[in-house]
């Protein structure tokens, strides 16, 4: 049996008096693509920012390639590669000098770091791109950057908060057939959120999450057969309801940082 | 070692984002020059200053301390907007040591300010300072003291800073006191007694005073002094902002 690359017990995070994650446990085994399905504000970004060390537990333990999260930061920081939902580049920079950051910022061997840029820039397909300045990129190029660098460094674990949020179809698939051809190839594992329910068919199995509570936790196919549901957007809307969800998470994540 | 080269990787961001923005480094000089000869002319009958020196000679330290000091708090400002564009979120999340983080924004604000502070240098002839390659190598340590001093304490604000509407009050609350009150302007040595108390607060005032002695040779404090204090100050600095990083929400 592979061991679990991601282990986490009774996980809980409260702003203020708003508790964002309720005492959520899970693990994801390694080269397992593990999705996180939930309604805005059920505590999925949370999750994402406590287990890459952004942000601590109020209780429970969340293990990350081995790793505590709070006692061993950075090692488990060496371990994982990470899309964030908003971006995160330095636009005022070339797509190498990011590259290359990023690069010495895992402290890679320089000789890796040239070797490896054009390999992952040619995986998502922006080699001629190379000397332009991210600015000068439209977003869905951005995006496919930001996963090229997130692969830099070859982590063991790849975190994916909503990665295809605002692309066009076409942009969507190739990011899906790149992280598809990185896990065959690397054994990766994958932790991702998503709203588009297609997209979380490719997982082996999907937890979904509601006011900080794991509501349900399976493969997607036994998942359909349980709730008697053709697509995983049927079991998702019996299983969180159809009303829209204020954003209460976001909101008291905002108030709570404006205190802080 | 990892934070070694982190701290490298740090340093030179700041450096490329400076090269690659070339009309900034311009615009950057239009204030201080202004300063130094129009200020530096019109209020030159009325100055008597110590052994016979002109006002302009007497505020060219002064006017260097001043683009040292905006370009160092810009810089370290700068990681507020890196909060808000996401990109601090990729530093954060990255192997490293929280106090790499702090010494290589320092370092690279620092060096991008004593770079300023260098194209100022260029102006001594017209004011008539004259400068000797010791003069010009002991005034680029000071400058980087300065620096490392002011982008320290814009970090420490920086962590603390969550949106970049807040940067209006610093500039008006912090960074205008530091620079009025430091004597890059005037002698401290004829004020009424509540400001020179103000002023011996200020720690700008013993960089000033250092760059002073060391460029034309006049200084109201012992150089160990001077030294000495912008020494604490960094180091407080620094200590403040990595508990700041280090404080994980």
């Amino acid at each position: 049996m592979p061991t679990d690359v991601v282990k986490v017990e009774n996980l809980v995070r409260k702003f203020g008096d708003f508790t964002a994650v309720d005492g959520i446990s899970f693990s994801v085994g390694a080269g397992e693509i593990f999705g996180f399905l939930g309604p805005n504000g059920a505590g999925k970004t949370t999750t994402i920012n406590i287990l890459c060390t952004l942000l601590r537990p109020t209780a429970g333990t969340a293990q990350v390639a081995c790793c505590d999260v709070t006692k061993e930061p950075n090692r488990v920081r060496k371990a994982i590669g990470i899309i964030f939902q908003d971006p995160s580049l330095d636009d005022r920079l070339t797509v190498e000098d990011n590259l290359r950051f990023h690069g010495y910022l895992y402290n890679m061997d320089h000789r890796k770091i040239e070797e490896r840029i054009p390999d992952v820039l040619m995986l998502v397909e922006l080699s001629d791109r190379r000397r332009n300045f991210v600015r000068q990129l439209s977003g869905g190029m951005k995006r496919r950057l930001e996963i090229a660098r997130g692969l830099l460094h070859q982590p063991e674990l790849l975190f994916l908060d909503e990665p295809t949020i605002g692309l066009d179809p076409q942009t969507r698939a190739h990011i899906w057939e790149y992280i598809l051809k990185m896990r065959k190839e690397h054994n990766l594992s994958i932790f991702m959120t998503t709203h588009y329910m297609q997209e979380a068919e490719v997982c082996d199995r999907v937890a979904i999450i509601d006011h900080g509570k794991i509501v349900d936790l399976d493969t997607p196919a036994n998942l359909k057969a349980r709730y008697s549901e053709s697509t995983l957007e049927g079991v998702f809307l019996k299983i969180t309801g159809r009303e829209i969800r204020a954003q209460a998470a976001e909101s008291a994540w905002s108030q709570w940082m404006r205190r802080t | 070692m990892a934070d070694l080269w982190a701290i490298y990787i740090l340093w030179l961001r700041d450096l490329k984002r400076y090269w690659y923005d070339k009309p900034r480094i311009f615009a950057s000089l239009g204030q201080p020059i202004l300063f130094l000869f129009v200020l530096g002319t019109a209020l030159s009958p009325n100055f008597t200053g110590p052994s016979g020196i002109k006002f302009s000679e007497f505020i060219f330290p002064g006017i260097i301390s001043m683009t040292v000091l905006f370009t160092s708090i810009f810089s370290a400002i700068s990681i507020v907007w890196d909060r808000e564009f996401g990109f601090l979120k990729e530093v954060l999340v990255a192997p490293i040591s929280r106090w790499a983080i702090v010494v290589g924004k320092a370092c690279g604000g620092s060096t991008v300010a004593v770079l300023q502070g260098c194209l100022m240098l260029c102006l001594a002839p017209l004011v008539g300072v004259h400068l000797t390659f010791e003069i010009v190598f002991q005034s680029i340590l000071v400058m980087f003291l300065i620096a490392l001093a002011i982008t320290g304490l814009g970090i420490v604000i920086a962590a603390r800073m969550k949106e970049m509407e807040g940067f209006q009050m610093v500039v008006n609350f912090v960074i205008m006191p530091i620079f009025f009150l430091s004597g890059a302007l005037f002698p401290l040595d004829r004020l009424p007694s509540w400001l020179t108390l103000l002023t011996r607060i200020d720690p700008l005032t013993y960089g000033v005073d250092m760059l002073r002695s060391v460029m034309i040779g006049v200084g109201s404090f012992p150089v160990l002094l001077n030294l000495a204090v912008q020494l604490v100050f960094i180091f407080i600095m620094f200590a403040v902002a990595v508990m700041e990083f280090n404080a994980a929400d």
